[in-house]
């Protein structure tokens, strides 16, 4: 299911926000070549508010211990756990659209 | 997809095991099909520890390295305890005994080293078998002989003095042995020791009950079924029920003189360790490199990754150059380190020496040219890690000589790492212990950087980093990959510091995006962005472009994000003086938005924790006064004591002096935080002494600075800089040594780092002497930066980006 969250504009160039969208939270990343993702909204080290990370070509780092993730495959780069990815992409007028691929 | 090369393998110890290992981490499994030959029936082990056996410290199966499992599950052919017969050159063919052959196109030999057995009469049988009682001590066969012998025998005698002969020694000790040890020369470890050096360890040895004969060298070994005794060529005997030889080793090179390879001491390789004959390469103890034959374990190390980098074609041009060796071991106990010479060779070369023979404490440096070129470390080597790397790198040695033998002031050393439990937490961050540490280098991760990214290690205060490296130094057998960025300012740019900052003045770059597009590709590393923020701001002042992005979550909010999502506030509180109306303000502030904790900080502030995102504007506005910047890498605090007010001892105004420090450095950017202090008088109460800076009022109306304090996750006293007469020179000169850190130090290095790895006679030769003529220059750029000084609390009314305190977006339709 495509969801429509609203103008890019919403998120500063290379940070990131987080969006309620009905009962779940999703961190969504505006990086400074374009590129929009999204992922969960937390850590599944120790719940770190991942919208707060350092961005940078693909790679997130979550604010509370560093630990860093690949962006297009969710997969921490320096641990054992992964994120949950959402396809994400913007529209010809600037909304972010993210697939939740089942509804929330 | 082209067939695989086979690469056979002859010698599965300490070399042909690890330049597998090392062709393996290349990706060489993907182009060889490997096959090894080891003669002892089972995987590799650590030869080292082999004393560690004898002496019941260890069981056979704790020194194993990689065991059975180990060949199998990376694809290797191992064929254990079988003894390679010959080298047919012609066929490419390895033949061993009960018929196995396999082809080779490369061949590797690491046949190691064999026991040298000095001529002597009465060492077989007369039909030339073993004499019962007469031992080799070279593996783990040997270890099982030797304890199945000894056990009920009165005394043994190791004929050999030197590394080897004396860890033997240790080793008979455990059966309950009378054990001597026979010297053929004047001074045991000959190869390590000067004679001095030597004199002492044989004390000591003594007194742990090994009795050491010098100048004795043995014409027999008596008995006509077993061993009796010894007889030396001075006519003097000693009887004794087993022997144990240990007069050196030399390299088993049998098999390639077989072959018809050139063959010396050793078998004779080139810089690429390829025989001549240019399929056949060989590494370790059995190899001769620009006439040198090693023996120990760090020149073989280097030439497993020559060599692996050849064969995989990960790097062509990998050259072996020889190895400048400095080892350290343990004697009985006894610590001792050595490189290089170890007496003067040259006119001019200086010794530094120290002697304490109560104690069993001998140090002695040889140095020429203001490089070492030659140490002996006996008893006392904790500056042996420092000693070694100076003198494997050839880099220059302090002028003060003193501290290349003692740590003065400094923090004691870390416990050895080696003698570290394995399940000891090496980083208390993050939780990692040395057997972490120890399985990830297994994994094939050889250089520091590379293991403290995949474990996380020295990677939360950063307080353990030495140490970390230490273990994964002595993990990787004490040679780590060189990581090239480990130099780098920030590893996603590859320049140090200085060219960095010149390519930054150069090209004008005054954002961190466009260093990354000028400086690397266009690759935005984000672990490189704060410190490139930071470095911008000190380097442009009001002129930096300041991109929130760039920077760690509490510099783009102005405050302390909490492990719940939370922040907490500490606003400004010069010298910790505060107001009943200000502590009223604060109070009002905490029950309006149901602040859970207020909190006194250690930095005589008051820290109010758990603060949403979307109320810091508020907050900051019902607050009404400045940030205290209790975030971020910057000019934190000034802690200060009553002083002269009040204070029946004070001396100085130090409450004053505290605030104008806060006014004139508030907010101020560096390389990592900055505390500072203020003490009215010696007695300290403020802790002046252990701060980034700390001002003490002395009697005589002087004030001395220090420099370099900590007491947080590295406790380190301040070294003095100078004593100054008025606030205003202090606020000048502790400005100038903060700028001067700023401009030099690396990122998140502290000052406690900072100032003895610069060293404070060079710092104050800068900053109070104007040695360099850069003071003035200094001092303008710290005015800049203090002239570019806002309050960022002043946000709440002007955002510096779209939903910069928004933590949850709703979806706008």
């Amino acid at each position: 299911m495509e969801v429509t969250l609203g103008p890019i504009t919403a998120i500063p160039r290379g940070e990131g926000r987080s969006f309620q969208i009905g009962s779940a939270q999703i961190a969504v990343f505006r990086a400074r070549d374009g590129g929009v993702f999204a992922t969960q909204a937390e850590c599944p080290h120790r719940r770190g508010p991942l919208a707060d990370g350092l961005l940078g070509s693909g790679t997130l780092i979550c604010p509370l211990h560093s630990l860093k993730f690949d962006l297009s495959t969710g997969q921490a780069v320096n641990g054992d756990c992964a994120l949950k990815t959402y396809p994400a992409r913007l529209s010809e007028t600037g909304q972010i659209v993210i697939d939740l691929q089942e509804a929330p | 997809m082209t067939s695989k090369q086979k690469l056979v393998v002859i010698g599965n110890g300490m070399a042909g095991a690890r330049v597998v290992e090392e062709i393996l981490a290349r990706g060489g499994r993907e182009q060889f099909e490997i096959s090894m030959f080891g003669e002892e029936p089972y995987g590799n082990y650590n030869r080292i520890l082999l004393s560690d056996v004898l002496n019941g410290s260890h069981e056979a199966e704790d020194i194993f390295l990689n065991p059975l499992a180990w060949y199998a599950d990376n694809g290797v052919k191992l064929h254990a305890g079988v003894k390679v017969s010959k080298i047919l050159r012609h066929a490419q063919q390895v033949e061993a005994e009960g018929g196995i052959v396999e082809n080779y196109d490369r061949l590797i030999i690491a046949t190691g080293s064999l026991p040298f057995l000095p001529p002597m009469d009465g060492l077989t049988l007369p039909d030339g078998s073993d004499k019962p009682g007469v031992f080799v001590f070279r593996n783990l066969e040997d270890c099982r002989k030797i304890t199945a012998y000894a056990l009920g025998k009165k005394r043994g005698v190791v004929i050999g003095g030197g590394l080897l002969g004396l860890e033997a020694a240790r080793g008979l000790q455990n059966f309950s042995l009378d054990v001597h040890v026979i010297q053929r020369g004047n001074s045991i470890m000959g190869q390590q020791l000067d004679d001095p050096a030597a004199a002492i360890l044989k004390k000591t040895l003594e007194g742990l009950g090994i009795v050491v004969h010098t100048n004795r060298d043995t014409r027999a070994i008596r008995g006509h079924d077993q061993v009796t005794g010894l007889e030396f060529k001075d006519g003097t005997r000693l009887s004794c029920d087993l022997v144990v030889i240990a007069a050196g080793i030399k390299a088993n090179s049998g098999l390639a003189l077989r072959a018809g390879l050139a063959v010396e001491r050793g078998i004779v390789v080139d810089n690429r360790l390829c025989t001549d004959d240019p399929r056949i390469f060989a590494v370790g103890e059995c190899v001769q490199h620009r006439g040198q034959v090693y023996g120990l374990v760090a020149p073989l190390w280097e030439q497993a990754k020559v060599l692996a980098a050849h064969l995989t074609g990960a790097d062509a041009d990998a050259a072996y150059h020889g190895s400048k060796v400095a080892t350290k071991l343990k004697v009985m106990g006894v610590e001792v380190a050595s490189m290089g010479i170890t007496e003067p060779t040259e006119e001019g070369d200086e010794v530094v020496q120290f002697t304490e023979a109560k104690k069993g404490t001998y140090k002695k440096l040889i140095i020429r040219n203001g490089r070492l070129v030659g140490g002996i470390l006996l008893g006392d080597i904790r500056k042996a890690p420092y000693l070694s790397q100076a003198y494997e790198r050839n880099t220059p040695v302090p002028e003060e000589r003193l501290s290349l033998l003692f740590d003065i002031g400094a923090p004691s050393e870390e416990a050895s790492v080696e003698s570290m439990p394995v399940e000891m937490q090496v980083c208390n961050c993050n939780g990692v212990t040395k057997g972490a540490i120890m399985g990830c280098v297994k994994q094939g991760k050889r250089s520091s950087k590379s293991v403290m990214e995949a474990t996380r290690a020295g990677m939360g205060c950063g307080a353990c980093k030495t140490l970390v490296s230490q273990v994964i130094a002595w993990a990787c057998g004490g040679s780590t990959d060189e990581d090239p960025s480990a130099n780098f300012y920030v590893p996603g740019v590859p320049l140090t510091k200085p060219e960095l900052i010149e390519a930054i003045r150069a090209l004008g770059l005054k954002s961190v995006s466009s260093v990354f597009a000028e400086l690397a590709g266009g690759k935005e590393d984000p672990g490189s962005k704060p410190g490139l923020a930071s470095l911008l701001i000190t380097l442009w002042a009001d002129e930096y472009v300041d991109e929130r992005d760039a920077r760690f979550i509490n510099d783009r909010v102005h405050a302390n994000i909490q492990k719940d999502g939370t922040f907490s506030v500490i606003p400004q509180m010069p010298g910790g003086v505060t107001s009943a109306a200000e502590l009223r303000r604060i109070a009002d502030v905490a029950d309006k938005y149901h602040v859970p904790l207020m909190k006194l900080t250690g930095g005589q502030r008051i820290d109010l924790i758990g603060l949403k995102r979307e109320d810091l504007p508020n907050v900051w506005r019902d607050l009404n006064m400045p940030s205290g910047f209790a975030y971020g890498k910057r000019y934190r605090t000034c802690k200060s004591c009553v002083g002269t007010d009040f204070c029946r001892f004070g001396l100085g105004n130090s409450m004053g002096l505290a605030q104008q420090i806060e006014a004139r450095f508030q907010g101020l950017d560096a390389p990592g935080k900055l505390k500072l202090a203020t003490a009215g008088c010696p007695r300290n109460c403020s802790e002046a002494l252990v701060k980034d800076v700390g001002a003490v009022a002395v009697e005589g109306g002087k004030w001395e600075i220090y420099v370099g304090g900590a007491a947080g996750a590295h406790v380190r006293k301040g070294d003095l800089l100078c004593a100054v007469d008025t606030h205003e020179a202090v606020l000048q000169l502790s400005g100038r040594f903060l700028q001067y850190y700023r401009e030099n130090a690396r990122y998140l290095e502290r000052t406690y780092a900072f100032v003895p790895r610069v060293g404070i006679d060079k710092i104050r030769a800068v900053v109070v002497d104007d040695s360099e003529g850069i003071a003035e220059r200094l001092d303008q750029s710290l005015q800049r930066s203090v002239d570019a000084y806002q309050d960022p609390w002043q946000e709440a009314d002007t955002p510096a980006t779209a939903n910069q305190f928004g933590a949850l977006l709703s979806i706008v339709q």
